[in-house]
């Protein structure tokens, strides 16, 4: 049994159920930790930031799945769904934070979305991941047929703006968002025509 | 200078935190009864500035030299010797030279300073700075006519300061002031909070407070001061300058390209602390307004 085939194996046994519990144990905890000063003397924007963190993880995680497929013969694709709805949970989240704990103020939310770019391009990655939420379920799978592939493209999208709305915000160059941004661009890299029929070929 | 402040209050009259605390109580109760017999709301707000707590002014900083998380200058900054610390002082002024701190601080008087300090990044604070005014100091080296601005400079020591070893900014940290803003009165070099000497994370063993202007003009850890005639070029500006200007004074009006600066949080409110309203220069509206009158502070920002 080779190593991939062991992945594979456990893969099967590992009921999704586990890891949808095991994936939201951080809401609780980073709740608890706000509330005991866990998240430093400023929870507010702590909590935004790790919620958010967390989703654009599980959006890169939910774009490794095809090619660890495609070029390692490792199949979690039972798992991608779990992975996409996650990340829409969380980010769903990180917008609540910001919207009622961070500003609270309806003009002020309304401005920012329209006049901050950084807030504009995650809002629109927010927005683009309501339909992706919505038609998750086998029902519309079945009922989209091939328009269902090309509709859950828009995620290629949504992680892209999420990269991007990282690196706005910090003041400076930081280190962590360009190492995300890099990720997502190689993953995305990999799904381009030329360098999937080169592997094909 | 004529037109200068002058020092009233001597070491003696800096409170101790514990008597501070308990007058802090009394001027509560004395603010609600003032409430009561509904006058002067202004005088009300003056008495009501609360300062936060010892943990938030010192665990929650930027100081970018230590790294730019808000912990990572109360975790790094013990490694800053501060102790000797000489301060260059030259450029236009009558006695140039290297100033040691302990000299500095034999010619100073300390005070007690509660000012409200805002972050360019729409956070504040209420800190009871202890510290002298910055136009004793430069009457220390006597500025010459020709001096129209003053720049600062912070240590760059890499082996100490850890965050110096990322070129996250172009070290060393620079700001800088218009003379008439360096002289003004509300204007200090702060050398301890609370009554006890500045912590490293804020700034040991000296740094520049102006109250009126966003958080970065408020330099730390100064070796150099030098008097110029011509306008600094202050670190935040020379890497964004479309974002952060020279002059950097609060304005609820003028909002920051990524932000608004119309609200700020007040730091340790824990988890449903509401934005409130940013006050015209911080709240010292009627103290500085003067020092920009005709000028575009859309512009001048």
């Amino acid at each position: 049994m080779t190593v991939v085939d062991r992945i594979n194996a456990f893969a099967r046994r590992v009921p999704t159920w586990v890891l949808y519990i095991l994936y939201l144990l951080p809401v609780p905890w980073l709740l608890y930790l706000a509330q005991t000063g866990g998240l430093g003397r400023e929870p507010i924007k702590a909590l935004e930031h790790e919620l958010g963190e967390i989703a654009l993880q599980l959006l890169i995680i939910g774009l490794t799945i095809t090619p660890l497929r495609r070029y390692l013969g490792i199949n979690l694709l039972k798992f991608r769904r779990m992975f996409g709805l996650l990340a829409f949970i969380y980010v769903s989240l990180h917008l609540l934070v910001w919207l009622v704990l961070d500003v609270g103020i309806l003009s002020q939310i309304w401005a920012d979305i329209l006049k901050r770019p950084y807030i504009t391009i995650g809002m629109a990655g927010f927005v683009l991941l309501i339909p992706l939420a919505l038609t998750s379920n086998n029902w519309s799978v079945r009922k989209l047929g091939a328009g269902w592939r090309k509709l859950h493209r828009l995620s290629y999208v949504a992680v892209l703006l999420g990269g991007v709305h990282y690196m706005m915000l910090t003041k400076t160059w930081a280190l962590e968002p360009v190492i995300y941004m890099a990720v997502i661009l190689g993953l995305l890299a990999l799904r381009l025509p030329k360098l999937r029929s080169k592997q094909a070929a | 200078m004529a037109h200068r402040w002058t020092n009233t209050l001597t070491h003696k009259d800096v409170t101790p935190q514990a008597h501070f605390m308990n007058r802090r109580q009394l001027m509560a109760g004395a603010a609600s009864g003032v409430a009561l017999a509904g006058i002067g709301a202004g005088a009300q707000a003056e008495e009501a500035l609360e300062p936060n707590p010892w943990e938030d002014i010192t665990q929650y900083n930027n100081f970018y030299e230590f790294g730019t998380g808000k912990s990572d200058p109360a975790t790094y900054a013990g490694a800053l010797t501060t102790d000797p610390w000489t301060v260059a002082i030259d450029g236009l002024v009558e006695k140039p030279g290297d100033y040691s701190f302990k000299d500095i601080m034999a010619e100073m008087t300390v005070e007690e300073r509660i000012y409200r300090f805002r972050c360019v990044e729409a956070w504040s604070m209420v800190i009871p700075w202890n510290g002298f005014e910055l136009a004793d100091l430069l009457a220390l080296a006597g500025v010459m006519p020709e001096g129209k601005y003053v720049r600062f400079e912070t240590l760059y020591r890499p082996e100490e300061m850890i965050g110096q070893k990322y070129r996250t900014i172009d070290w060393p940290y620079i700001e800088g002031l218009r003379m008439d803003e360096a002289l003004h009165p509300l204007t200090i070099m702060a050398t301890g909070i609370y009554g006890k000497t500045i912590p490293n994370q804020n700034g040991a063993p000296l740094r520049l407070v102006v109250p009126w202007k966003y958080g970065f003009k408020s330099i730390k850890s100064i070796v150099r001061i030098t008097v110029t005639e011509d306008q600094p070029v202050n670190t935040w500006q020379a890497l964004q300058a479309s974002e952060y200007g020279f002059y950097a004074n609060v304005n609820p009006t003028v909002d920051h390209p990524r932000w608004s600066q119309a609200t700020e949080r007040k730091v340790g409110g824990g988890l449903f602390s509401k934005r409130v309203p940013t006050l015209m220069f911080n709240g010292y509206e009627e103290e500085v307004a003067s020092l920009y009158e005709g000028m575009d502070l859309t512009v001048n920002y």
